[in-house]
């Protein structure tokens, strides 16, 4: 029979036996983490032990971990288990400095790959599925994630990794893949790729769902993406630090992202002072792993900016729900002490009609005065014969673009395929202020 | 009576311009009129050639924007007070010109101006009934 939820008993849990297994599983993993000598200091430090933890408001309590520790014990010291243990080794991409490691047990990597199932079940994936994987394979979990959840789940599983559109698109028409998992700005490259070879791209391939994730995108993308290959694309959130893809995904209501927390606890907090907000407030969030046992992160700040929904779901699952990050709490961009999200000017970009999801955005600082420049490429849609229509136009993007970000935003409207594609992670910020 | 224009965006970098030129040249298309209108970033480009198809599919082809649009080629005198007179009528029946620019026909008497109006085809009839001399495509794509 078709699985609709793959964990019920899980998923589905009363709130109230929820947080009794979460009680349960936070203590026994603050006992297997108080002897990895970076908890027993950072305890130390706080004045705590895993025993004054007697309900899940006193996860408060405990201090948080972040990805500077992981630095610091580079490369194995966050470890919960001897090595003789860690059948599975990761890393994030880490573009700077050291990357951070991560390991798996042999149990790890079974509840990762049920993990995965779980949310390629929720957004529809079944065992008649052919599974094609464009992330690349390697140190980044993506890959694996996805490719361990599928095969669980008794899809067909192609590991295609990254690379090669010609080469992707090849594969994904003649064997017949009908889930597509990259990230969403490659799902567009393919469908651009696919018209450039002159066939449409809604017929062209028997896709009917996509998996996307890896960076942060809009619902106005997921409505292209949707529109242009004719799917259903729904989101997923992860990082490698945390287990990888699988902490929490979409169903098909498409209504945010329920995050398993028979696994992980998740918290919001304000980034600047640490505090721990109301439900339904936007802010950081804060993941604690209350099964892992390689290595169980407690209250690691993700740097993500969301928000959690306790409100119940018509899927079924009684879990929470996590709004699509709205960009990274260091990432964030700050421009004449205005707090501007890449993903906010997408949003306004693709509500203009005949707009496409090529930008780059440019901060400058001209004397003591910060600019924001956003690159947008110009096509037959938004390109007008007469001077004062495309002025006209121009004008209006910036006032729109005015009134949603709260700062002027000069728009550069450039010549198409003049910004460069990525086919991993988008890069959309050029900041050129130095830092000191 | 209307003439084929096509319209290109073009980045203000260098290169650009020559570039149109060089893949219009390539394909054997020859540019009859043009002209630039241009901002600190980008210009628009404006075109009639003597194959506006096949010009609008190599542009495309080459990775630029195009559009295609019609404009109306008046002949005017070409002597003191000739487009004085063409314009003077353009007021009198209010008509809003968008554009305009001008190139002087080889062996003639006459000039050409190209007009780009907000309502095409009322202002050729408005045109017509007073009596302007306005070019068909042919003439303009063959001079």
């Amino acid at each position: 029979m078709t699985k609709l939820i793959w964990d019920p008993l899980h998923e589905c849990l009363d709130r109230k036996d929820l947080e009794r297994l979460q009680l349960e599983r936070l203590r026994t993993t603050l006992q297997r983490v108080a002897k990895v000598p970076c908890y027993q200091d950072k305890f130390q430090k706080a004045g705590i032990t895993p025993d004054d933890i007697h309900s899940l408001a006193d996860l408060a309590k405990l201090p948080f971990t972040t990805k500077e520790d992981l630095r610091i014990n580079y490369p194995y010291g966050m470890f919960a288990v001897p090595m003789r243990e860690i059948v599975r080794i990761h890393s994030s991409s880490g573009t700077t400095g050291k990357p951070t490691v991560v390991g798996y047990s042999r149990k790890d990597l079974n509840d990762w790959s049920s993990l995965v199932a779980r949310f390629m079940t929720a957004a529809g994936v079944v065992a008649d599925d052919i599974v094609h994987i464009a992330f690349g394979y390697g140190l980044f979990t993506g890959a694996f994630g996805l490719h361990y959840g599928a095969e669980m789940i008794g899809s067909a599983v192609i590991p295609m990794s990254g690379g090669n559109t010609d080469r992707q698109i090849m594969i994904l028409k003649d064997y017949g893949a009908t889930v597509l998992v990259c990230t969403p700005s490659y799902a567009l490259t393919l469908a651009d790729r696919i018209e450039k070879l002159g066939h449409n791209p809604r017929t062209y391939l028997s896709l009917r769902v996509g998996l996307f994730g890896g960076e942060p995108w809009s619902e106005e993308m997921r409505r292209e993406i949707e529109d242009r290959l004719n799917i259903v694309a729904t989101d997923n959130y992860g990082l490698s630090e945390i287990i990888g893809p699988g902490v929490a995904g979409e169903c098909l209501q498409k209504k945010g992202m329920h995050i398993f927390e028979d696994h992980f606890l998740p918290e919001i907090i304000n980034p600047d002072t640490g505090e721990v907000l109301p439900p339904g407030e936007k802010g950081e969030l804060v993941l604690t792993n209350i099964v892992q046992e390689a290595i169980p992160l407690i209250r690691y700040r993700t740097r993500d900016i969301t928000r959690l929904h306790y409100e119940s779901c018509v899927c079924g699952r009684t879990l929470v729900r996590m709004d699509k990050t709205m960009g990274r709490s260091d990432d964030m961009l700050i421009i004449k002490g205005v707090n501007v999200f890449p993903t906010q000017i997408e949003e306004i970009l693709f509500q203009v009609e005949g707009c496409e999801p090529h930008y780059l955005l440019v901060v400058e600082r001209k004397g003591t005065l910060d600019t924001l420049e956003i690159l947008v490429e110009v096509n037959e849609n938004i390109f007008f014969d007469e001077m004062r229509k495309q002025r006209a136009f121009v004008e209006m993007l910036e006032k729109k673009l005015a009134t949603s970000i709260g700062l002027h935003a000069k728009v550069k409207l450039v010549e198409p395929s003049s910004i460069p594609r990525h086919e991993g992670k988008a890069n959309r910020v050029i900041d050129k202020r130095t830092h000191s | 009576m209307k003439v084929e224009q096509i319209s290109i965006f073009i980045e203000n970098k260098s290169g650009r311009l020559a570039e149109v030129a060089r893949v219009l040249g390539e394909k054997g298309v020859n540019i009859r009129a043009l002209s630039l209108a241009d901002t600190s970033d980008f210009g628009i480009l404006r075109l009639i050639v003597d194959n506006t198809d096949l010009a609008k599919e190599t542009l495309k082809a080459g990775g630029f924007t195009v559009s295609k649009t019609e404009v109306v080629a008046i002949e005017v005198p070409d002597q003191p007070g000739g487009l004085s007179s063409i314009l003077q009528v353009l007021d009198d029946s209010k008509i809003n010109v968008e554009y305009m620019y001008a190139f002087v026909e080889r062996n003639a008497d006459n000039a050409v101006i190209i007009f780009r109006f907000d309502d095409t085809d009322g202002a050729i009839s408005t045109l017509q009934k007073k009596g302007v001399n306005i070019l068909p495509g042919e003439r303009i794509y063959g001079l």
